[in-house]
C-alpha cells in the first residue's frame, strides 16, 4: 500500500510529523555553520516548521497561497517550505543566481504572497521588485547580516516569524492540526519552474502525490536505509532536490545534510562522507580532474603507482564489462590498490561511505564514467524531467553503463512514439503547468501520457536510450541524421572543452562554437610556458587552437563520417545564464544561441576565415557592455573514422 | 577643539546627530601630534577628534603622514609631542601590545600574516591577546584553558562566517590571492574584539569586485560590530561612498577636514591634489 492512500501521510507535512512521532531523536536535518555540523532532530524538525507555519498563519497565510523560497540550502528554506505545505500552501522555490528580471517573471507568474530570503543578496533582488509584485505581503529573511538600515515594513526576520508563531499557537491550540489534517495528497505540494530552454519558464505544478509516489518507486528499487546521511546542495529550486531533500528524504526518513557555502561543498562532502550521493556530470568531472592534477602534483613514485594501479582498474573494469572472469593476479592486484589507492582515493573524494552514486540531467562522458566504476564508485545513470516529478529511469547496479540510462522505475509505463519520442504515464506525471492550459494540452495527451520531449529508443536489454531533444534533431541537406546534443556532448568530453554548440540543420556539413574551459587550457598554457592575460586572450592563442582541433580529432573518430566536425572557433567568452545563453541548468538555449550568433553560422558555410562577432555582456546587477571582436574560424582535415562503440 | 562645522551635514549621516562634541562620545583623541625623522617633519601638530560611531578616513598626497600618524596611534612610533587619547585615556609613547590590548586593532599597507600558518591559525593568533591560559595549562588543556579555547573557536568562526572566508580556512594563508590575504588580515585584527579598528589602504592592490567587497565589509563592521573605523585610503570613490567624515594630510599638516562633500569643495585640497592654477603643482 501506497503512503499516499493513507490520510495521516498522504502529504509532504503528514510525513514529517510522522517521522517525528516514531524517531523524535534522530536526526532530521543538519546544516553546517560556524564550521561544526548541527543537527535538529525529527522533533525539531517538526517544531519548526509547525512554529514558522502558525507564524505565517499570523500574517494571513491562506490554503492556495505561494511561497517562495530563494537562497542557498538551508534548513530554515525546507523548513519554511514544509510549513506552507502544511497550511495547504504551495511552495515556488526559485533559482539564487536568477537576476532581478527573470526572478520576477516568475514570481509573479507563481503570485507568489511570501517570499523567504535567504540574506541581504536576495533580499535587495526582493525589494526591487517588489513594486510589480502587487501580491506580495511579506518578505522573511533568515540572516540578518547587513539588513541594519533595512526599513522596509514587508521585512521580517525569520526568527520574529518563529515567536509570532509560536504566540498565534497559544492562542489557537488547534490551529495547526486541522490545517494539517485537511491536506489531501492531490493537493499541490509546489510549483516548479523548469528552466526552459525555450521561450519563457513555465511552471510545473507537482502534488504530493506525485513527490510521495515517485520517492517510493525510487525507493523500491534502490539501496536505500532510514537514517542515511544525503549531502542536499543542488539548487532549491530544481525539483530534483525538493525530490531527494523533502520527497525521499522524508518518505524514507533520511538525514539531509545542508553544506556551509557553495565554496565548502566539496570538503563539506569528504567531512559527511554521504551514504548515496546524486550530481550532475561537471561535477563529476571536476572531481576527475581535480584527482588527475592532484595524480600529476605527486612524487614520481606515487605518480607511478596510481597509474599502474589505474591501468589496472580499468582493465579489471572492462573484462567485467564483457562478462569475462577475471584472473588470480588481476583479483589479487585489485585487492592491494583498494588498499594502497582506490580507498584512500574515494575517501579523499567523501565518497567512501556511499552505496551508490547517480550521475543525471546530462550525459557523462564513458572514460569518466568507467574511471569511477573501476576506483570503486558504484556510479549508475538516472533519468527524470520536472513534468515527471524529477524521475523516470534509474539503472540497478548490475546494469550500469554510461551509454544507456536505465529501466523505467515501478508503477510507470513509458512508450517510444512513432517519430522517436519518450512518452510515460504514471503516478509522477504532474498536474500540468500553471496558468498554462495550452501548453500543457501539448504536453500531455488527452489520455495520460506525457511527452518528455527526448528523443529515445530500448536497446536490446530494454534499457533506455536516450539522443537528444527530439525537437533538436535535424537533417544535413545530404540527408543524415544530425542530432547536436549527441555531437556536442562527445566534444564536451575533453576536460578543455567547457561548452560546445554544433550546427548542421539543413547545411551540408557539421561546425561548431566551441568555450574553452579556462582551468583547464589556463594550467595546460602556464605549464608550457605560455602567457595569457584571461579568457579573451587565451582564445586568441594558434597554440589553444591547435589543441582545441586535436580534442576535436580525437571526439571525431568516434563519430560517423558525415557527423564529424568540419569547422570550428573559439568563443572569446564563456556561454552564461546571465546572458540568456544557457538556462540556469546550464543547457544551451539552442534557439537563442542560433540567432544571436547569426553571422558566426552564415560564416562557417560560405567558407570565411574569420567573423566580426559583437557579445552583449549583462552583468549579475542587469547592466550591460559591449565587445566587438574578429574571431577566427578554424577547419579541420578529416578524421580516419574508428570502430569503435560511440 | 571641534574639527568640522556639521551643519550641513549630509542625510546618511542624520542618525550621528546629537552627539558632536559630547567627550563622551570621542572614541580617539589625537592632540597637537609631531614626530621627525632627522630632519624630515612627517607630522607636525596634527589634531583629530574619532567619534564612537563613525568610520573617518585620512587621505593626502605620498608622504604626507598618513602612515606616520597611524604608527603614532598604535604605539609603532613614539610622538615627539603631543597626546593620544582612547576614551580620554592617555595611551601617548605606550608599547604597541599594550596599544592593541586596550582595543586599537590595525592592519598593514603591506600584509603581515603569518604565511605559513592556516587562516584559522592567524585569527586565533589574532585573539592573542584576549587568551588567559598560560602554557602550562594550555598544554595540559582541560578546565579554563579548554573552555576559553572553544570560546575564541567561536569567536574567530564567527569571523569566518562574517568575511566569507568558510572554504579557506584551513588554508595556509601563503596559498591565498592578495585579495584574499587583506580580508584575512581584516579579520585577524577583527578577532581582537577593538573599540578601533586602523585599516592602511585596505583596498590597494585590489580589483572592482575586490574593493566592493571590502568596502562592504568595512560599513558593516562599522554598523553591526560597532567599531570605530579609521581609514587610510587612495581610492577616492570608496573614501567618499562610505566615510561619515574625511579628514585631509599634506607635508605632515591637515589642510582640511568635513564630510566628504566639504571635503571635495575644499580650495586646499584640490590644490594638494592637482596643483596650484599656472604654477605646476606637486600632482
Amino acid at each position: 500500500m501506497s503512503l499516499v492512500d493513507s490520510p495521516r501521510t498522504e502529504t509532504l507535512p503528514k510525513l514529517l510529523m510522522r517521522n517525528g512521532a516514531l524517531d523524535p531523536r534522530g536526526a532530521g536535518i543538519r546544516e553546517k555553520t560556524l564550521g561544526i555540523w548541527r543537527s535538529y532532530t525529527w522533533a525539531d524538525y517538526c517544531n519548526q516548521v509547525r512554529d514558522f507555519a502558525l507564524g505565517l498563519a499570523s500574517i494571513g497565510f491562506q490554503r492556495g497561497d505561494k511561497l517562495s523560497v530563494i537562497g542557498d540550502n538551508r534548513p530554515q528554506l525546507y523548513f519554511a517550505q514544509l510549513a506552507a505545505q502544511a497550511l495547504g500552501g504551495i511552495s515556488v522555490p526559485v533559482y539564487q543566481d536568477a537576476i532581478a528580471a527573470e526572478l520576477g517573471y516568475v514570481l509573479d507568474h507563481a503570485e507568489t504572497s511570501v517570499i523567504v530570503a535567504e540574506d541581504q543578496e536576495q533580499v535587495d533582488k526582493a525589494l526591487s521588485l517588489k513594486d510589480k509584485l502587487p501580491g506580495l505581503r511579506c518578505i522573511i529573511f533568515d540572516d540578518p547580516r547587513g539588513l541594519w538600515s533595512y526599513g522596509d515594513p514587508l521585512l521580517r526576520s525569520y526568527k520574529s516569524v518563529l515567536q509570532e508563531g509560536r504566540r498565534f499557537g497559544s492562542s489557537h491550540p488547534l490551529y495547526f492540526d486541522d490545517e494539517l489534517n485537511r491536506g489531501r495528497a492531490n493537493d499541490m505540494a509546489m510549483i516548479a519552474y523548469t528552466s526552459g530552454t525555450t521561450g519563457a519558464p513555465k511552471g510545473a505544478m507537482i502534488s504530493h502525490r506525485n513527490m510521495i509516489a515517485t520517492a517510493e518507486a525510487f525507493i523500491e528499487v534502490n539501496d536505500v536505509r532510514a537514517g542515511d546521511n544525503w549531502l542536499s546542495y543542488l539548487p532549491m529550486a530544481w525539483v530534483g532536490d525538493s525530490a531527494f531533500s523533502l520527497g525521499m528524504a522524508l518518505v524514507g526518513r533520511l538525514t539531509a545534510n545542508c553544506p556551509e557555502s557553495p565554496e565548502t561543498v566539496q570538503r563539506d562532502l569528504r567531512e559527511l562522507g554521504p551514504d548515496a550521493m546524486l550530481a550532475p556530470p561537471r561535477i563529476w568531472e571536476s572531481m576527475l580532474t581535480v584527482m588527475q592534477v592532484k595524480a600529476a602534483d605527486a612524487s614520481p613514485l606515487k605518480r607511478w603507482l596510481f597509474e599502474q594501479f589505474r591501468a589496472l582498474a580499468e582493465r579489471c573494469e572492462l573484462k567485467k564489462g564483457d562478462g569475462k572472469p577475471l584472473t588470480r593476479s588481476e583479483r589479487l592486484g585489485y585487492a592491494l590498490g583498494e588498499f594502497l589507492i582506490y580507498g584512500p582515493v574515494r575517501d579523499q573524494l567523501g565518497l567512501r561511505n556511499a552505496r551508490w552514486c547517480y550521475t543525471g540531467g546530462a550525459p557523462l562522458g564513458a572514460d569518466a564514467f568507467r574511471f569511477f566504476r573501476s576506483f570503486g564508485v558504484n556510479l549508475k545513470q538516472i533519468y527524470g524531467a520536472t513534468e515527471a516529478s524529477a524521475l523516470i529511469a534509474c539503472q540497478s547496479d548490475a546494469e550500469a553503463d554510461p551509454n544507456t540510462v536505465g529501466r523505467p522505475v515501478p508503477h510507470i509505463e513509458v512508450k517510444i512514439d512513432d517519430r522517436g519520442e519518450v512518452m510515460l504515464k504514471g503516478p509522477n506525471v504532474f498536474a500540468g503547468y500553471f496558468k498554462q492550459e495550452e501548453v500543457t494540452r501539448d504536453t500531455v495527451t488527452a489520455d495520460g501520457w506525457l511527452r518528455t520531449g527526448d528523443a529515445g529508443f530500448f536497446d536490446n536489454n530494454s534499457q533506455l536510450v536516450i539522443i537528444d531533444r527530439a525537437k533538436d534533431v535535424g537533417k544535413l541537406t545530404d540527408g543524415t541524421v544530425f542530432a547536436p546534443q549527441f555531437i556536442e556532448n562527445k566534444l564536451k568530453f575533453s576536460p578543455f572543452i567547457r561548452e560546445a554548440v554544433a550546427f548542421g540543420h539543413d547545411r551540408p556539413f557539421v561546425a561548431a562554437m566551441i568555450a574553452i574551459d579556462i582551468q583547464t587550457v589556463g594550467t595546460r598554457a602556464e605549464r608550457r610556458g605560455l602567457p595569457y592575460t584571461g579568457y579573451v586572450d587565451l582564445s586568441r592563442k594558434p597554440e589553444v587552437a591547435a589543441w582545441i582541433g586535436e580534442e576535436i580529432a580525437k571526439a571525431n573518430a568516434t563519430l560517423p563520417d558525415m557527423q564529424q566536425v568540419k569547422r570550428f572557433l573559439l568563443l572569446n567568452k564563456e556561454l552564461e545564464a546571465d546572458d540568456a545563453e544557457m538556462t540556469r541548468t546550464r543547457k544551451v538555449r539552442r534557439k537563442f544561441v542560433a540567432e544571436k550568433y547569426a553571422n558566426v553560422t552564415e560564416a562557417f558555410y560560405c567558407g570565411a576565415e574569420q567573423v566580426q562577432v559583437t557579445t552583449e555582456i549583462t552583468f549579475e546587477d542587469g547592466r550591460r557592455s559591449a565587445l566587438v571582436s574578429d574571431i577566427v574560424i578554424h577547419d579541420l582535415s578529416p578524421a580516419q573514422p574508428v570502430k569503435r562503440a560511440a | 577643539m571641534e574639527l568640522v562645522d556639521e551643519r550641513e551635514t549630509a542625510p546618511c549621516n542624520d542618525r550621528r546627530r546629537g552627539i558632536e562634541g559630547e567627550p563622551s562620545e570621542l572614541r580617539l583623541s589625537v592632540r597637537g601630534v609631531s614626530k621627525n625623522f632627522g630632519g624630515v617633519r612627517a607630522v607636525e601638530n596634527i589634531d583629530l577628534d574619532v567619534r564612537k560611531t563613525e568610520i573617518l578616513s585620512i587621505i593626502g598626497p605620498n608622504g604626507a603622514g598618513k602612515t606616520s600618524l597611524l604608527n603614532m596611534i598604535s604605539g609603532f612610533y613614539k610622538p615627539d609631542s603631543g597626546q593620544i587619547l582612547l576614551d580620554g585615556f592617555d595611551i601617548t609613547g605606550r608599547k604597541p601590545s599594550q596599544v592593541a590590548a586596550l582595543g586599537v586593532a590595525r592592519t598593514f599597507q603591506n600584509i603581515a600574516l603569518f604565511s605559513a600558518l592556516t587562516v584559522l591559525d592567524n585569527l586565533m593568533l589574532g585573539r592573542h591577546a584576549r587568551m588567559k591560559a598560560g602554557a602550562l595549562s594550555s598544554v595540559i588543556y582541560w578546565g579554563l584553558a579548554q573552555r576559553e579555547d572553544v570560546a575564541h573557536r567561536e569567536a574567530c568562526e564567527e569571523i569566518i562566517e562574517f568575511l566569507k572566508l568558510q572554504d579557506l580556512r584551513k588554508l595556509p594563508t601563503a596559498a591565498l590571492a592578495y585579495g584574499l590575504r587583506k580580508r584575512v588580515e581584516l579579520g585577524r585584527a577583527l578577532a581582537l574584539e577593538p573599540k578601533v579598528l586602523l585599516l592602511d589602504e585596505p583596498m590597494g592592490g585590489m580589483n572592482q569586485d575586490e574593493r566592493e567587497d571590502m568596502a562592504r565589509y568595512i560599513l558593516d563592521v562599522n554598523q553591526e560590530r560597532g567599531i570605530t573605523v579609521v581609514l587610510i585610503e587612495h581610492d577616492m570613490g570608496v573614501v567618499m561612498d562610505i566615510s561619515d567624515r574625511v579628514v585631509v594630510l599634506d607635508g605632515g599638516r591637515r589642510i582640511a577636514a568635513g564630510t566628504p562633500d566639504e571635503v571635495q569643495r575644499d580650495v586646499n585640497v584640490i590644490e594638494a591634489y592637482l596643483g596650484k592654477p599656472m604654477t605646476g603643482g606637486r600632482g
